[in-house]
């Protein structure tokens, strides 16, 4: 089986223009989404702190049941809301004035002991205010220090032009998947966090193995202008590109589906994050660094090497 | 010339006989098992794995093996009821200064733990319990030891009559003196007792005021004496409350995890843990005037009002005789047939202890318990929390006689008593503690997401297994031999490393999965564009595998970049995200290349090959 018997040849450069616009508008669109008074982030309790309890039924839960409950024992501002099925129930609630955090899990658990005797601890989480505090300034922190590393490695094996190009593609990723987070509310926590540097990982990744072919057929072919060689590279690299998306995105689906709650926040990152990736490394990176006039002369083999080879006979 | 020299088939299949020794461990499960160990922390050997053995003989409880791990003893049992009845028989035989928790432990054939192999230890996320930040007080830390500062140089200087008032005003102790002259004295002397402290004077209107600082030095000395004996304490009190293999560190500057696997109560294990209690010894000031004191609000100098547990009022002397942290021992005991807690102090306490009640025969002591809580208030719009202190007199008693470093406490009933005693006994944290982070996962949701792992890793592995197979035919083959090999790999590391496996990191392990093929994609496709490009399928192969290495290698650098800043700045879970995807990029390079290009080099390389599968 093959997607693509035949070379393809499609002009992904020359569209540039209407990829540049497309992606300004997704990532100027995710940046005023992700503005706390239009939308936000919706965190979850590892960043804002807070208490957060999830109970499992015998039956299906009755949520009215529990908010009243909960409301009336002076838990008015709970947040109670299904988690994956009828019966599994998640309970959580933001730190306020006078909330003595450590005691409030037992107390709701009892709470709700009370009210249905089936139910049953699953899980409990506390996090102190100052912790979830740490955790977004360690986050953020992460992130840059990724993408400077990820930045100075590409200035070393390519050029800067080229380092420019994966890095605002690769940004342009995290930045989208935020914003589609962020538009429909799902819930921001640690395990999001691990799937946006996954996402910066496996974005470079796709883009360098595109950037990998221009060095190769820059220094190979010496016809044609570099847009006309970057874009055979980009259709050259074309099926595998898709191809590890395709296979990445199977696994993802599976984790998504079979995974459970707890995995969910996680593997729709992922999938969202591999689909603007992979359109980031046919569309954008390469035309940036081309925007930024990459020729074959930044990607030539050093000096040494070429006068190592004039000398051979 | 797709053919591998013979040292490198034989590293391929070393490699690979190896890795499956190594997760062969895995593939077991667990038992329920018993396991004892000495309170004291120290390692128990030979002799306890004996006692053991005859202690499980003579009640007739058959173990499936019986052994010491870590220095400690575990029985394994064939059964739950089992586990019990013999967890039973061993916590009454071996008495105090053991302890006997039932567990689950990996039912490893004794053959393979000979070989030192185990399995991969189970998260908390998988195998259920109880995880927990504590944030240690720093600044109380250091308070304190600036009051012990402020009672010594009173005493000192009192000694020496010299007419002082010392008061603690915020880092430093501030010493207002009558004049330059007294200052004088009064510095050299208090130089003399602590050479470390920085003294300094301050220009006042009346008399002389000399200021006392510790050093940075001194204050991180404090510090890292205070989290250190706090560590300290809560695995003493991790032994008392009975877990196996709970986990006490520190983390960073100022904190302490707590993990106690299989512990499913988390309320018990804080009310033992998080007692971020402490005690007082005081003497009693002016008994008949507590009421009156009470009611006005009018306090005897000197003094200071306390409340008992029942809410009565209590006038209590401002000078503390001894604090939880002299303490060494506690235990319950009976005394002329009433509950006594025997208790034992160190040597400062103890002298602190002789002094005070040589002069105080016949006149009663109250035992004040401390404890701090947090509350979160809202300030300049910011949440934060900030920490409140409670005192409650838990026990009046009188003073009977002369003593210093041991002594018992009466007029407890017996329950009282063995509490008190527990708590004395796990030790005083040397600074408050406050919970930052607490994380509970139930055993139920442990296994279903064991369950949940293991499905979208299965159904994951198939589906690309399947795919692979009907997009590259034979190649498709070989890349999911290497896929196989490449999960192999990363268990046999993880079972070596030790690491705690995490729901993240079977996340981990299926996105790898996905992203493993990737290696074999580039290599495949490199082999359909050079036939397209004429080359003859050998060539094609050669020349395929050649060219996709630098490809593979850059574009895996990078990811692996993005795994290491993850594990340097990830916690918890994260970790174990970043572990697995850090590993599993490693191997993965190494079975697209090494391994499924030896498969590749014996289906094709001793042959006449017309046309590739791929």
């Amino acid at each position: 089986m093959e997607f693509f018997s035949k070379k393809t040849n499609f002009d992904f450069l020359g569209s540039r223009k209407l990829a540049f616009l497309l992606s300004a508008v997704l990532m100027v669109g995710s940046l005023i989404l992700l503005i706390p008074g239009v939308r936000g982030l919706n965190f979850g309790i590892d960043f804002t702190g807070g208490v957060l309890l999830e109970m499992g039924y015998k039956g299906p839960a009755n949520l009215t049941d529990i908010r009243e409950r909960l409301a009336a024992n002076g838990f008015a501002e709970a947040q109670v809301q299904n988690f994956g099925t009828s019966s599994d129930v998640l309970i959580r609630i933001l730190p306020r004035e006078g909330l003595a955090g450590e005691a409030v899990g037992k107390q709701i658990l009892e709470l709700l002991k009370a009210g249905d005797a089936s139910a049953e601890l699953r899980r409990t989480e506390f996090v102190g205010p100052q912790v979830g505090e740490e955790l977004t300034e360690q986050g953020a922190l992460a992130m840059l220090f990724a993408l400077l590393m990820i930045m100075v490695y590409i200035v070393v094996r390519f050029q800067w032009k080229f380092a420019v190009g994966a890095i605002v593609a690769t940004l342009h990723d995290p930045i989208i998947t935020l914003g589609v987070f962020a538009l429909l509310g799902l819930t921001f926590d640690l395990s999001v966090l691990a799937a946006m540097l996954a996402i910066v990982g496996y974005s470079v990744n796709d883009t360098i193995v595109v950037f990998d072919r221009i060095r190769e057929n820059f220094r190979r072919i010496r016809r044609g202008t570099p847009q006309d060689i970057m874009n055979l590279s980009v259709n050259e690299t074309l099926s595998r590109t898709i191809m590890t998306s395709f296979t990445t995105s199977l696994v993802v689906i599976a984790m998504l589906i079979f995974g459970g709650e707890t995995l969910r926040g996680f593997s729709t990152a992922l999938i969202i994050g591999i689909v603007i990736g992979t359109y980031s490394s046919i569309f954008v990176a390469s035309a940036l660094a081309l925007e930024l006039k990459a020729a074959p002369v930044d990607l030539m083999p050093p000096a040494k090497d070429k006068a190592q080879l004039d000398s051979q006979p | 010339m797709n053919r591998f020299p013979l040292w490198k088939n034989a590293i391929v299949v070393i490699v690979l006989l190896a890795a499956t020794l190594v997760s062969l461990p895995n593939l077991f499960g667990d038992a329920p098992a018993v396991q004892v160990s000495l309170a004291n922390g120290q390692l128990l050997e030979g002799s306890g794995l004996e006692r053991v053995k005859q202690v499980l003989d003579t009640n007739k409880l058959e173990p499936t093996a019986v052994y010491t791990e870590k220095g400690r003893v575990m029985a394994r049992f064939p059964s739950v009821d089992v586990q019990l009845r013999a967890a039973d028989a061993l916590r009454a035989a071996l008495g105090k200064g053991y302890v006997v928790a039932m567990t689950l432990t990996p039912s490893t054939p004794a053959w393979l733990r000979a070989l030192g192999l185990r399995p991969v230890p189970l998260g908390l996320d998988l195998r259920g319990g109880v995880h927990f930040l504590f944030e240690v007080d720093m600044a109380a830390a250091v308070k304190q030891r600036l009051e012990i500062y402020a009672t010594d140089f009173n005493k000192l200087l009192r000694d020496n009559r010299i007419r002082r008032s010392v008061a603690i005003v915020g880092q430093e102790l501030q010493i207002r003196l009558p004049d330059a002259a007294d200052a004088d004295r009064a510095e050299a002397l208090m130089r003399d007792t602590d050479r470390d402290l920085e003294f300094d004077r301050r220009d006042v209107t009346e008399g002389a005021l000399l200021v006392a600082r510790m050093t940075p030095k001194q204050i991180r000395d404090r510090q890292d004496f205070a989290i250190q004996q706090n560590t300290t304490t809560l695995r003493n009190r991790v032994n008392e409350l009975g877990v196996a293999e709970p986990i006490v560190q520190r983390q960073g500057l100022d904190r302490i995890v707590v993990q106690l696997p299989g512990v499913q109560d988390p309320a018990q294990a804080e009310r033992v843990l998080g007692a971020t209690a402490t005690l007082e010894f005081r003497l009693v000031c002016a008994e008949e005037q507590a009421f009156e004191a009470d009611q006005t609000g009018r306090v005897p100098l000197g003094c200071e009002l306390f409340k008992t547990r029942d809410g009565s009022p209590v006038l209590l002397k401002r000078r503390t005789i001894v604090t939880g942290d002299q303490l060494v021992d506690a235990s319950q005991g009976f005394e002329e047939g009433q509950a006594a807690v025997f208790v034992r102090l160190d040597s400062r306490g103890a002298r602190s202890m002789l002094d005070t009640t040589k002069a105080n025969l016949k006149k009663p002591m109250a035992v004040v318990f401390v404890e701090q809580k947090r509350e979160t208030i809202e300030r300049d719009g910011r949440k934060i929390e900030v920490p409140r202190e409670t005192r409650e007199v838990i026990n009046i008693a009188t003073i009977n006689g002369v003593f210093s470093s041991s002594f018992q406490i009466t007029g407890l009933d017996s329950l009282e008593a063995r509490d008190l005693a527990l708590l004395l006994r796990a030790g005083a944290l040397a600074a408050p503690i406050y919970k930052v982070e607490e994380r509970t996962v139930g055993p139920s949701l442990g296994q279903d997401n064991i369950d949940r792992g293991i499905r979208a890793f299965l159904i994951g592995f198939a589906l690309v297994a399947i795919f692979m197979v009907l997009y590259y035919g034979m190649f498709g083959f070989v890349a999911n031999i290497g896929l196989l090999t490449n999960v192999i790999l990363i268990i046999a590391l993880l079972s070596m490393i030790q690491a705690a496996l995490t729901l993240p990191g079977i996340a981990g392990i299926v996105l790898t999965m996905g992203m493993a093929v990737d290696a074999n994609v580039l290599i495949n496709e490199r082999i359909r564009e050079e036939l397209r490009n004429g080359m003859s399928p050998q060539a094609a192969i050669h020349a395929g595998y050649d060219k996709a290495f630098a490809t593979i290698a850059d574009s895996n650098l990078t990811t692996l970049i993005a795994g290491i800043v993850l594990f340097a700045f990830g916690s918890g879970p994260i970790k174990g995200f970043a572990v697995v995807l850090c590993l599993g990029i490693l191997t993965s390079m190494f079975t697209a290349l090494t391994v499924t290009r030896a498969l590749v080099n014996v289906l094709y390389g001793y042959r006449k090959v017309e046309r590739l599968s791929v």
